[in-house]
């Protein structure tokens, strides 16, 4: 008999802890959806209400193609906001077209939810032990946040590399690595073999090199389809990047961290804002007290709680003299036209060093 | 108090929600309240200049009215509410609200902030925002009592008033809308006039009976979340089988709203029309479309 294939919306190099999990803990075959393309988006938008929010028509896109591809349980993150209301809508959608499928919802609503994701395998593979349960979902944990770590030095650093390549092809095999991991061990021995050969790539950095924050709403901020690889259009132009939303924080520190957050930011800020926008505020800040050059702001059209958010940063970036940029995507932005305003960006940040020499 | 304050009201957002309740509670305490006049096209030109282009109309609207407000009066009320129910939200610009008014003027607000999830009921905000105006705890709770008891009763008038237009033999026609769109001079009203002029009955989705605690939007979206949303869901259940159609009217960019919309014209089975509203939209391409859509419900009745 054939296996029953299960499918979820790809996100970029989270398939690899995502794909994972999914193959420990239950029976079903998993497949990613199939990388994002102009035609993924385009299907997305034709079934998705006309003023859906980006992520919603990509993540459409993402489901009928799997769908097309013999997926016959397809998955979803839930969230904030109104990632939490996408399910159903997207089911109902997929209902009317006409697909048969089962759908769930990984956190079914509770962003913070162990216990929800629990209950979700459970219903995806009702002969799941706890203790197993909670032993992958650990490693899955640690591997995300093994991952992020790298990330974050990647992409300090890659744009600076001499042999044009060698970041994304460790990568890869870190991934391919990755996703034979056998235990905890295993996972820890290769991080610090990986570790220390992206240490050891080589790079021509020069000290004083352009530095640029990353802040904005989560699925643009990790999604980089969507973004038509802003980053790397970045790293391109010898750029030192951060951005600080990855799936370590979604998951696990944004709990930790609101207070502090809001503190950092008390003068402007009295309350969360709602979703991630209070936290993107204090992160500019965090950014403008480290030294660096410019911030970019990104979200998709429509996005409520960054829209919320924006007259403020503005307002933190004003006082603090600081260079910031606004970037929304939406089913019709022009990839030019982001590439001509990032270029121009740049120029703008170089004429400023400039500047002040 | 020899110094009288005044507090300013916009009349945008969630006034239309809770002007009873405010209105009674501040008369109560004594206090001189001035509410903003109707959304005109001032106040809306300076709302669009305070605020970033992307914003909703709503909200522009909303600042507009603080704009109107702040030379004039000592505090203003901005109501900060995240949620009104455990585990439902509102939409999250009732969350920034307060940010976004202290970041745009320099203007007092009064603190009001209302967070059921995380504990913060009502009250504690009434509480909260008549000890900052200087009054014992006695007395605010009296005067809450007393206005909470006054909001009941003029929700009731309304449902009852509501729930009697519904009988009459006329065609009829639900607006689906959040009470602070179908309200506004600028949005609603367009909309509500131009209804009346063709003969048509309105009713309005956002009258809810206060009294209600069946959760009949469960019949179209199990798992919504948004409070506001949910009663006008509950609307749509109650009077669904009275009108003849029903128009959805939401401004852009709204978030809930275009997702649920959505999700009502694919599961409810009635004539309908959507009409998006920013401030560009001009009356009378809406005006067209209103009279073709009363055309379409109006022939059915003949042919039925």
């Amino acid at each position: 008999m054939n296996r029953k294939v299960i499918s979820f919306p790809t996100l970029s190099d989270y398939n690899t802890p995502i794909k994972f999990i999914l193959e420990k803990l239950t029976d079903y075959e998993v497949r990613p959806s199939k990388q994002i393309t102009k035609d993924t988006l385009e299907l997305g938008s034709k079934h998705s209400p006309e003023y859906a929010c980006l992520p919603f028509k990509y993540t459409l896109g993402n489901y009928i193609e799997s769908l097309e591809d013999g997926a016959g349980i397809i998955l979803q993150a839930g969230g904030g906001c109104r990632f939490g209301y996408y399910y159903e809508l997207q089911q109902q959608i997929l209902t009317d077209l006409g697909y048969e499928f089962e759908f769930y919802s990984l956190t079914d609503n509770d962003v913070n939810g162990i216990r929800s994701i629990y209950n979700t395998f459970k219903k995806l593979n009702p002969h799941i032990k706890k203790i197993k349960y909670l032993y992958y979902l650990l490693l899955t944990f640690l591997m995300i946040y093994f991952m992020d770590k790298i990330d974050i030095y990647i992409r300090k650093n890659i744009g600076f590399e001499i042999h044009k390549g060698s970041f994304d092809r460790i990568k890869n095999s870190m991934l391919t690595k990755f996703s034979k991991t056998k235990g905890f061990i295993d996972l820890i021995k290769n991080y610090l073999y990986y570790k220390k050969r992206f240490i050891n790539i080589p790079l021509d950095k020069p000290k004083n090199c352009i530095k640029i924050g990353i802040v904005g709403e989560l699925y643009t901020s990790m999604q980089p389809h969507s973004t038509y690889f802003l980053e790397r259009e970045l790293a391109n132009m010898n750029v030192e990047i951060t951005r600080f939303t990855n799936v370590t924080f979604l998951l696990i520190t944004k709990r930790f961290k609101e207070k502090y957050y809001l503190r950092k930011i008390k003068k402007y800020c009295k309350y969360t804002l709602g979703s991630d926008a209070m936290e993107n505020i204090a992160r500019a800040k965090i950014l403008i007290d480290k030294g660096y050059d410019g911030i970019i702001h990104i979200k998709p059209f429509g996005c409520t709680p960054e829209i919320g958010g924006m007259k403020i940063l503005e307002n933190l970036c004003n006082d603090e003299n600081m260079p910031l940029m606004f970037l929304t995507f939406d089913t019709n932005t022009s990839e030019l036209g982001i590439k001509t305003r990032l270029e121009a960006f740049y120029d703008m940040l170089n004429m400023r060093r400039n500047n002040e020499k | 108090m020899d110094n009288k304050i005044t507090i300013g009201i916009p009349r945008s957002l969630l006034y239309y929600k809770y002007n009873t309740l405010w209105l009674t509670f501040f008369n109560e305490l004594g206090i001189d309240t001035l509410v903003s006049p109707e959304t005109n096209y001032e106040i809306l030109e300076n709302g669009k200049k305070n605020t970033v282009s992307e914003a909703c109309l709503s909200l522009k609207i909303f600042i507009g009215h603080v704009n109107y407000l702040k030379d004039k009066v000592d505090y203003i009320l901005v109501p900060r509410i995240v949620s009104l129910e455990n585990e439902m939200k509102l939409c999250t610009n009732f969350s920034a609200l307060y940010d976004i008014v202290k970041n745009t003027f320099k203007v007092n607000v009064i603190s009001y902030n209302v967070d059921v999830d995380k504990g913060i009921s009502e009250q504690d905000a009434f509480i909260k925002m008549g000890q900052e105006l200087g009054f014992g705890k006695e007395l605010i709770l009296n005067a809450y009592k007393v206005s909470k008891k006054e909001e009941y009763k003029q929700r009731k008038i309304n449902y009852l008033l509501q729930r009697k237009k519904l009988n009459r033999e006329r065609t009829k026609v639900l607006l689906v809308s959040h009470g602070y769109n179908s309200n506004d001079n600028l949005v609603g009203k367009i909309i509500t006039d131009n209804l009346k002029k063709y003969d048509v009955e309105v009713i309005y989705a956002d009258i809810i009976n206060p009294d209600n605690r069946e959760k009949l939007y469960k019949n179209i979206s199990k798992r919504l979340y948004w409070t506001y949303n949910q009663e006008l869901l509950n609307s749509i259940e109650e009077y669904k089988d009275y009108v003849d159609g029903i128009v959805y009217l939401s401004t852009l960019p709204c978030g809930p709203d275009s997702l649920v919309n959505e999700m009502c014209i694919r599961k409810v089975n009635k004539k309908n029309i959507t009409i998006y509203m920013d401030e560009l939209s001009s009356t009378e391409m809406i005006q067209t479309r209103l009279e073709s859509f009363i055309d379409i419900i109006k022939k059915d009745d003949i042919y039925e």
